[in-house]
């Protein structure tokens, strides 16, 4: 396997030729995820709320397909599970990365809109759950086919510790964060994984609109933070598919 | 029978009944018919999503209004998204009972339509005046995307309210190749799937893109099922030899479950993994050589989907099964209620 160094952007070969679905694929994150993916192989569809960065994303990465749709919205979710299926022919990896803040500048719980509550869970956690219900039976159809399935969401220390002025998003992301436990431990029969995993505190234009004074150089680049991501991928893929992961058919439970 | 005029897929109060091979009558609340199954059963389900395939739009030579249903690939396999089969009615929406819909306008070679964000051009009349074959202008991720934006699912008038995608997907949905719902598989639930690992009964999917039902039109409806793109995935294959192997049941769940394994086994009774399309159809005559039993909904003589039930049954028995399902109030459509038939031995 070859290996990334750091002069040359790092790429992922075990995921090359691999149905890969991110959503917010156009900044911070989930861009450095689509790029990595690119380089690496995958067959990439990312989401995205704004036409012109979505056109122009797809145009600078040759072979991605863009959807215009926001996954707070229960009738983009169909939509956009339509065209990443129609497109990819099937899925075998989502991430679920597109997250809002809650309030900016963040505030304190009690000086929270409801509005702003509302739109950060509509965002981070039903977005996430009502998008992977649409995709469960294409990842599946993965699994079943030994290719394995591996649903990443992206999490924050936010959803463990209690920081205050991040109560919107905290609480989102802690309901996300339980939510990818359960539906782990249910979906492990069918041999698809799904995995919560916090990247820590990136150098996005997300963390500058919630820390606007933070020192770049404290933070980590998003493209080292994607490759840690895919690499666990990588990892619950191999488990999946290994003998003590998806049941197999035809063999007798 | 009653029409069933709410979507939902698994209502509380959904009845089967199972028609064993000797033609023996049972009633059960059909949440339970995993109690029908046995330990080593091979289940198979149709895991294809549906397409949003109505398309509402206008005929540009006449300027009149008219509604595109996709109805069916034009191609051998379920890739090729610029090229559909498609039945095309004149002004209207579901509401109208398809049998009263107005006709298109006359419709030739050439002639363009614009569907909202879609445009297209008919490539020919395919031997009656409203199915066509049509091309739809754009790179194919365009053309996922104005049907993705502006097609509704498929809907008929027993059922008033629009149907949205969340209505229609099974929980199995994956790949978007059918037209309408592959609806038996409303009965499944991930918890009943979970209940078939728990009891030992094997579970396994094709993929087989399931054409329009009704047109409307009594000559057109008589050449349903128009071909069918299928896809056999190697682990299908493998579970089916397994199954057969050691003398267990293959339950298909659904009528295009029946015609795909049966169609990839043709005459040699193997059936094997990869890509085909189903032509043929499945009646009285047929003998078949994979399917022992089918989970279907509660069909209306005179359907193909009923002809295709007398590969199972003997007339006598399907005739006592349309009494019973009278006589019980069962309901009927694709939200309806279902029968589970055991293939009964033939006399030669």
């Amino acid at each position: 396997m070859p290996h990334p160094t750091t002069s040359e952007p790092p790429f992922t070969p075990a995921l090359s030729g691999l149905r890969v679905l991110v959503t917010g694929g156009t900044s911070g994150l989930g861009l450095a995820l689509v790029r990595e993916l690119v380089r690496s192989g995958a067959r990439v569809a990312f989401v995205a709320r704004g036409g012109e960065r979505v056109e122009r994303l797809t145009r600078d990465l040759a072979g991605t397909h863009g959807i215009v749709g926001d996954v707070s919205a229960k009738s983009d979710i169909h939509q956009i599970a339509l065209q990443a299926l129609g497109e990819l022919g099937g899925l075998d990896i989502v991430v679920n990365n597109a997250s809002d803040l809650g309030p900016t500048p963040l505030a304190l719980l009690g000086d929270t809109d409801c509005e702003d509550l509302e739109r950060a869970l509509a965002t981070n956690l039903v977005g996430p759950f009502r998008l992977t219900k649409a995709l469960l039976g294409a990842l599946s159809a993965s699994a079943r086919e030994g290719r394995g399935a591996v649903i990443l969401n992206v999490s924050s220390d936010a959803a463990i510790n209690a920081y205050p002025t991040w109560g919107a998003y905290s609480a989102s992301k802690a309901g996300l964060h339980h939510l990818s436990r359960i539906w782990d431990a249910e979906l492990a029969s069918e041999g698809i994984r799904v995995l919560s995993v916090d990247p820590g505190d990136m150098d996005t234009p997300m963390h500058a609109l919630a820390v606007p004074d933070a020192d770049p150089s404290t933070l980590k680049q998003p493209d080292v933070a994607a490759h840690e991501l895919l690499e666990r991928i990588v990892a619950a893929l191999k488990s999946t598919t290994s003998d003590r992961g998806a049941r197999k058919v035809g063999e007798i439970a | 029978m009653i029409a069933a005029d709410r979507p939902v897929q698994r209502p509380a109060t959904a009845k089967l009944l199972a028609v064993d091979s000797e033609g023996r009558f049972s009633h059960i609340a059909r949440d339970h018919f995993v109690e029908l199954l046995r330990a080593g059963d091979l289940i198979v389900a149709n895991d294809a999503a549906t397409l949003p395939a109505s398309l509402p739009g206008v005929h540009v030579p006449t300027g009149k209004a008219i509604e595109a249903r996709l109805a069916g690939w034009s191609g051998s396999t379920a890739t090729d998204v610029s090229h559909f089969a498609a039945v095309i009615f004149g002004a209207g929406d579901y509401h109208t009972r398809t049998e009263h819909r107005l006709p298109p306008p006359p419709l030739a070679a050439g002639d363009r339509l614009l569907l909202g964000p879609l445009s297209a051009t008919i490539v020919s009349t395919l031997g009656h005046p409203r199915l066509v074959s049509l091309e739809l202008d754009g790179t194919w991720d365009a053309i996922w995307n104005g049907i993705a934006r502006h097609g509704r699912p498929i809907q008929y008038a027993h059922i008033a309210e629009p149907l949205a995608l969340w209505d229609v997907w099974t929980v199995l949905a994956g790949s978007p190749v059918a037209f309408e719902p592959p609806s038996a598989g409303f009965v499944l639930s991930w918890g009943i799937i979970e209940q078939l690992h728990q009891r030992g009964i094997q579970f396994a999917t094709i993929t087989h893109a399931a054409g329009i039902s009704s047109t409307g039109d009594d000559e057109l409806d008589k050449r349903l099922p128009l071909p069918e793109p299928y896809h056999i995935p190697e682990a299908t294959a493998d579970a089916i030899a397994a199954a057969r192997a050691r003398g267990a049941r293959i339950v298909a769940i659904g009528t295009t479950v029946v015609r795909a394994l049966e169609h990839a086994a043709g005459t040699e009774g193997v059936v094997r993994p990869g890509d085909g399309v189903a032509t043929q159809r499945i009646d009285n005559t047929t003998h078949l050589t994979i399917v022992d039993a089918v989970l279907t909904g509660t069909h209306e003589p005179g359907t193909s989907h009923h002809d295709l039930l007398a590969a199972f049954a003997t007339s006598a028995t399907l005739s006592r099964i349309d009494r019973e399902l009278e006589a019980h109030e069962y309901r009927t459509h694709e939200f309806g209620d279902s029968v589970f038939i055991e293939r009964q031995a033939r006399t030669p």
